[in-house]
């Protein structure tokens, strides 16, 4: 990286120089904002070990996952800035899951088949 | 074709096009400053940032490459002239098919024309100065080179035997060969390829010229977009499986140990769904080469332009949706076999409107049979055989019986050869006079052109026979009744070499002694015949602006198709 | 055709952050964010490859997976999940300080970051010697004697062998998030650096942002593992 006068602030304030200001984000998330999401975080912790503990017969593992999920989304939209972030950014990110999802349901339905349908193959 | 004097044929006498400059004898290097004079001295290759020279960094390493993978194939070739396996061990011709492999598919095939001609030409077709992240470009080429280094390293220290495709249990326990480095060597090169794929993508997006709307980008920028978004989404899953193997086997970390309870298939759904897509990544540049070179020498745009960018995506997103049919045999259930079968027909379509569209803009095209367009015209039939055997192995009926043959061999080397190699060699002439300056001798390059058809015919068309007869894949030693098949195969392969020699001297040569190419020798249509051969290091010295016009070949010449 | 040897300059100062290849800062901004997006799309492909395999084996072992993620420790796992958690925000408020131009506050926000990271991974090494010592690292010695069922019985032959598996996994996905981890904290330490020497502010803080992009992810990926770990309960 190339050394340079560090003097940032006195380029942004425009001192001595004709030099237009860039500003890169129009918004900065309020601390409030992170505090609140830290804390829904903290809490959802809680819920999905809460849930563990409880026997909710099959769903305990959407209820976790689901649970999860959230706590991802806002991790994602809020401490990383999608919510306020180009729409293109947003498509990188539901590509992403959908081709995982892809991946998980295209293995999965081999063993569907061959396992838990026990279909299995023509003659066995 | 007319010659000057010196006996040097003038190659590039269209009407339209420009004269070549008039060659002063004796005079050194007169030339304004670009790339190529902006520094001397290893340091600047080595630590340079412009993409231009990253691509010539590419274009040496892959080509030490393919001289490699070229070594094993010929050994192979010599092994299988004699029914017996009587040049090298059983053990030693797993190794030689196994390297042949995986340095073809992993260190030439993937990164060749993305690395290469994606990165001389992505930022000058959309009018930018370079790549969104230089620094980041060279970072992919030192990766490339290290895991290169340690895969070449594993090869020199015993190699490994377990097939490019090092299907587990054997990788994982039953080979004593160098696995565990070998998978590391390719891991490695796994990021030079996600972290190109993701410069690419990061600047189609970003850095496009004023005017560059989605639809005027070159057709050659739609393709390597579309391999972009596979390399993204592919590569880790290929980097993760080797990673497990490479865990399994050092750290004895049974995820598919089967004496655990571990799946062998599991490994092969997790190897395939990146290897299947991998070879669009292999043939997507090569398709976006021939729409350039397509239009260039039929004085034409493509015809169904829209369709054959939307085609590129559409390939690159159906790739992922096929790749049990490489697993039809395997102990997969018979009804994913069933759904990996009919996604597999539906793969084909995009290809075919592409390969429709392609001989579309021949028709009524005013054409010329320079070297470029041999290899184009080469490239559409030999694709096409490729891609149709690929459907016979779709079927899952048919494949039963040509599985793990030569059949199989022959289908996909149409492909990768036929196809895939035949485009980077044609984009290799028509963009050599932007890449160096200068005009490589067009007699020879079209000698060497008919010589790489003809070789690559003889060499793999008995291969379908071969394997529709029966003879396995990765077997050194055969019936009798194969033999003179095998023969024919060979004594292919030697021409084939002779073809892919041709051009490694001939092009060299031009670097020295060619004629200086103009900024546009073959009239052609592109933001990158609109600046010197070769470029200045920026690019463009006034930012281009981008209209309809850029790309069109005249309206007085577009043809009416009745 | 391009005009003889003059570069047009757009008239004013470059920032000095500037690289020649952008228009503007805020172009290079977009641009370098993007990058570390489809970087993270990546990142989700390759975390999701090694998942899938854990999502198959969990449903063809089911008792196996709950019998081992039942050994492993709640509370630390739950500790360890708050600390991450709580990495997060000291990384959300230093890109908060770098874009004020906040030198300090950056540099301490970022420096905390780094402390609660070290936790984290100093709580997983404690956790790995547990496993050590209990012979529940696959290989050669690797024991499902400490596992009980969901009554508290010993594991079948099967479900024992199977268990294996599982922990072949909890090793490969926690040892590769912590790689993650370990790349990531002298990155971090890195850019608290320059931080601190004010090289950072509104008009350029894109590397601060880019590191919290990647932080933010490894603390994403944990917060699916903790649960697919730790909380698999027993089925009666």
């Amino acid at each position: 990286m190339p050394e340079h006068e560090p003097d940032t602030n006195a380029i942004d304030k425009g001192q001595g120089r004709a030099h237009r200001v860039e500003e890169l984000h129009d918004h900065v998330v309020p601390i409030g904002v992170y505090v609140a999401v830290f804390l829904a975080l903290l809490v959802g912790t809680g819920l999905t070990v809460g849930a563990s503990y409880m026997d909710l017969g099959i769903w305990n593992t959407p209820v976790a996952m689901l649970i999860a999920v959230t706590k991802a989304s806002l991790v994602v939209f809020f401490f990383m800035h999608l919510k306020y972030s180009p729409k293109l950014f947003w498509l990188s990110m539901a590509a992403a899951v959908f081709f995982l999802v892809l991946l998980l349901t295209g293995t999965g339905s081999d063993y569907v088949a061959r396992v838990f349908l026990n279909l299995g193959n023509p003659g066995t | 074709m007319s010659t000057e004097p010196g006996g040097v044929p003038a190659p590039y006498g269209r009407p339209g096009a420009p004269p070549p400059p008039p060659e002063r004898p004796g005079t050194a290097l007169r030339e304004r400053a670009n790339y190529l004079s902006a520094g001397y001295g290893v340091k600047s290759w080595l630590l340079t940032t412009d993409h231009k020279r990253i691509a010539l960094l590419y274009l040496v390493s892959i080509t030490v490459m393919f001289a490699i993978g070229g070594i094993f194939a010929t050994l192979i070739r010599l092994e299988l002239i004699t029914p017996q396996g009587d040049m090298v061990q059983s053990e030693t011709y797993n190794k030689l098919f196994t390297m042949h492999g995986i340095i073809m598919v992993f260190f030439f095939l993937i990164p060749s024309i993305p690395a290469v001609l994606g990165n001389f030409l992505i930022p000058i077709m959309i009018g930018a100065k370079d790549l969104a992240f230089p620094r980041l470009n060279l970072l992919s080429w030192y990766v490339y080179v290290v895991g290169a280094v340690f895969t070449l390293y594993a090869m020199i220290t015993g190699g490994v035997d377990t097939g490019w495709t090092f299907y587990v249990p054997y990788s994982t326990h039953y080979s004593n060969t160098k696995v565990v480095l070998t998978g590391l060597g390719i891991f490695i090169n796994g990021f030079s390829s996600i972290l190109t794929g993701l410069n690419f993508i990061v600047t189609i997006h970003k850095m496009r010229a004023p005017g560059m709307t989605w639809f005027r980008l070159p057709l050659f920028v739609w393709s390597h977009y579309a391999t972009s978004l596979i390399m993204i989404l592919g590569t880790p899953v290929i980097a993760v499986t080797v990673l497990m193997v490479a865990l399994e086997r050092g750290l004895h970390l049974g995820i598919f140990d089967p004496a655990l309870g571990g799946d062998p298939i599991l490994f092969q759904h997790l190897f395939w769904f990146y290897s299947h897509p991998a070879v669009y990544i292999m043939i997507l540049p090569s398709m976006g080469v021939i729409s350039e070179l397509v239009a260039a020498f039929s004085r034409k745009t493509v015809f169904g332009y829209s369709f054959v960018a939307v085609s590129s995506l559409a390939i690159a997103m159906l790739g992922f949706l096929v790749w049990g049919h490489h697993m039809f045999v395997s102990g997969q259930s018979v009804y994913a076999g069933l759904v990996f079968s009919g996604l597999s027909y539906l793969v084909a379509i995009p290809s075919a409107i592409k390969v429709f569209n392609w001989t579309a803009t021949l028709y009524k095209g005013s054409i010329s049979l320079d070297t470029p367009m041999l290899y184009v015209i080469g490239f559409l039939g030999l694709f096409t055989i490729g891609g149709l055997t690929g459907l016979f192995l779709a079927a899952t009926g048919l494949d039963v019986h040509v599985t793990d043959t030569y059949f199989v061999v022959a289908h996909f080397h149409y492909i990768m050869v036929g196809g895939a190699i035949m485009g980077y060699l044609g984009g290799i002439h028509y963009w050599w006079p932007k890449i160096s300056g200068r005009l490589y001798p067009e007699g020879w390059g079209r000698i060497a052109a008919i010589i790489v058809f003809v070789g690559f015919n003889l060499t793999f068309f008995p291969q379908f026979v071969l394997g529709y007869l029966g003879m396995p894949r990765r077997y050194h030693y055969y019936p009798e009744e194969f033999q003179v098949l095998n023969v024919l195969s060979s004594a292919g392969a030697s021409i084939l070499a002779v073809g892919y020699l041709l051009p490694l001297v001939y092009l060299t040569w031009s670097m020295r002694y060619g004629r200086r190419a103009s900024a546009n020798p073959w009239g052609a249509r592109g933001l990158e015949w609109e600046i010197e051969s070769p470029p200045p290091t920026e690019n463009f010295l006034v930012q281009p602006i981008v209209t309809d016009k850029t790309f069109q070949y005249g309206a007085e010449e577009e043809a009416v198709i009745v | 055709m391009s005009s003889g040897g003059e570069t047009v300059h757009a008239g004013a100062t470059h920032h000095p952050e500037l690289r020649h290849h952008f228009e503007s800062m805020a172009g290079q901004h977009e641009a370098s964010a993007f990058g570390m997006w489809v970087f993270i799309a990546q990142e989700i492909l390759f975390f999701g490859g090694m998942l899938t395999a854990y999502a198959i084996y969990r449903n063809l072992f089911y008792d196996a997976f709950a019998a081992g993620s039942h050994h492993l420790d709640v509370k630390l796992g739950t500790v360890n999940t708050a600390v991450l958690i709580c990495s997060s925000l000291t990384m959300a408020l230093g890109v908060h300080a770098a874009a004020l131009g906040k030198r300090k506050a950056t540099a301490l926000f970022l420096l905390l970051t780094i402390v609660l990271g070290s936790v984290f991974l100093g709580i997983k090494v404690v956790e790995y010697k547990d496993k050590f010592e209990h012979h529940l690292v696959p290989g050669a010695h690797y024991s499902a004697e400490s596992l009980r069922g969901a009554h508290g019985e010993e594991l079948p032959a099967d479900t024992a062998r199977h268990s294996e598996i599982f922990f072949a996994l909890y090793f490969s996905l926690t040892g590769l998030h912590a790689l993650h981890m370990i790349i990531g904290v002298p990155i971090i330490a890195y850019m608290a650096w320059q931080a601190w020497r004010g090289r950072f502010g509104p008009a350029y803080y894109t590397p601060v942002e880019i590191t919290g992009l990647y932080w933010h992810f490894v603390d994403i990926v944990w917060i699916f593992l903790f649960p697919l770990l730790y909380l698999i309960p027993h089925h009666a």
